[in-house]
């Protein structure tokens, strides 16, 4: 019974957050669709090799980044000043923020903090 | 086997004269052996040809790391076998543990079933306790309260604690929490304050042993290989006159001696990761099948009281 109410809790979670690769795929969908004239977009940022690529990028406001986990160990990201923050994605799991707001957000990853990068928005 | 390191290039507060190395990369085995406060190292075949009732101690423990179980990739796609294959040595050894260490990274993404299973794999260890701290991959998405629930009855904090064992007093850190960016492995203020308290009442004479996931000396900082405030947990055991440190986390055997403590760090059961540098990360290596299990294995402990020797010994799964 504790194991199924988990579950339940756990697939609510992600309907609303987007945080493993099945649901993603749902928010870059919607994200696409809902775009229409205007100019939001998207940018993926690769975990590979225990580091953050590319390291630094710059976007315009109301870009959604897209982070891949290419790696065979969990990785997550983690802005330093608490605006975002995933769970541990698996091997080829996505996590995605949409930035409205300009300005520099510096991230890690809390289980290997020697990687850092940030987002810088305009 | 041992070398002398004459440049102090980690500012950690530890005196390096005299600094020696015994290291063993991979392959078949290495003895270490402490007496006196001198290192000497065997390799595992010498072992055999040499008095075994002088290499029995008062106290013999294993330490098993880095099982991760729930990893299916390439460098090991069956990890519960090894893991397995660790436990049938353990359960081989001429003189059956007192206990058993896990130095942590028991599951590889903290699920609920990954602990299931690394359970009933333990099962069939033949000794009396199995004692653990957490790797970073057994405290993912919950802050390590799933582990505390299963692993951390009666320990304080993040799960640290301390017990003694035939006059040894042993001392499980953890190391792998609330871990702060460009930062390398932490105890954090909390752990430090309830350690210096935990030795304060014990004699000088007590032999000290300490385990934790993360290393608690400066292997490779780069790929985050050490512990940030280590030097000031180190302090609080600078007055004991035999301490030795028990790591896991970087998968490969590497020690060294430095005054009165012994670093030393275990294989993974689960898979082996490069030697510092030598890669561009420090992810699972893929190895040809037949060399994996030359580089996956367990750490076996004898302590002789009263001659303060401690000796380590590291086998492979296969020779
Ligand atoms: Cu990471």
């Amino acid at each position: 019974m504790r194991k199924i109410s988990k579950l339940m809790v756990a697939a609510a979670m992600l309907g609303v957050f987007g945080w493993t690769s099945a649901s993603n795929a749902r928010f870059v969908a919607s994200a696409a669709t809902a775009q229409g004239a205007t100019k939001s977009q998207e940018v993926v940022v690769k975990i590979d090799n225990f580091s953050f690529m590319p390291h630094d990028i710059m976007v315009a406001a109301g870009t959604t980044v897209i982070w891949v986990n290419n790696d065979d160990i969990p990785h997550t990201v983690v802005s330093t000043s608490d605006v975002f923050k995933s769970k541990a994605l698996d091997t080829d799991d996505k996590f995605s923020f949409k930035f409205d707001k300009p300005g520099t957000y510096e991230y890690f990853c809390s289980i290997h903090p020697k990687m850092t990068a940030k987002v810088i928005v305009q | 086997m041992g070398k002398i390191i004459t440049e102090n290039l980690n500012n950690d507060g530890v005196d390096r004269r005299g600094f020696l190395k015994c290291m063993a990369w991979a392959g078949t085995g290495t003895l270490c052996l402490i007496q006196g406060g001198i290192l000497k190292s065997f390799a595992l075949s010498e072992v055999a040809n040499m008095d075994q009732s002088k290499m029995k101690g008062d106290l013999s423990f294993v330490q098993i790391s880095d099982s991760h179980i729930g990893f299916d990739k390439a460098a090991n796609p069956d990890v519960t076998a090894t893991l397995r294959e660790a436990i049938a040595k353990i359960n081989g050894l001429n003189q059956p543990p007192a206990f058993v260490l896990h130095t942590g990274d028991l599951s590889h993404l903290s699920k609920e079933s990954e602990f299931d299973t690394l359970d009933q794999t333990l099962k069939s260890i033949h000794t009396e306790k199995i004692f653990y701290v957490p790797g970073e991959h057994d405290v993912l998405n919950d802050n390590g309260e799933q582990y505390r629930e299963r692993y951390g009855k009666g320990s304080l904090g993040d799960g640290w604690y301390s017990f003694d064992q035939k006059g040894v007093h042993f001392i499980g850190l953890v190391n792998v929490m609330n871990l702060k960016a460009g930062g390398l492995g932490s105890l954090g203020k909390e752990q430090l304050e309830w350690l210096e308290h935990d030795v304060k009442s014990l004699k000088s004479s007590s032999p000290i042993v300490v385990f934790a996931h993360i290393p608690l000396w400066s292997i490779y900082p780069e790929w985050g290989w050490g512990t940030d405030d280590s030097a000031q947990a180190l302090s609080y055991l600078k007055r004991f006159g035999t301490v030795s440190v028990l790591n896991g986390h970087i998968h490969q055997v590497m020690q060294k001696v430095e005054g009165n403590v012994t670093f030393h760090t275990a294989m993974s059961t689960a898979f082996p990761q490069p030697q510092p540098g030598t890669a561009p990360s420090p992810g699972p290596m893929k190895v040809p099948t037949d060399k994996l299990r030359g580089l996956l294995g367990l750490t076996n402990v004898n302590f002789v009281r009263g001659k303060h020797t401690l000796a380590v010994v590291d086998s492979t799964l296969q020779e």
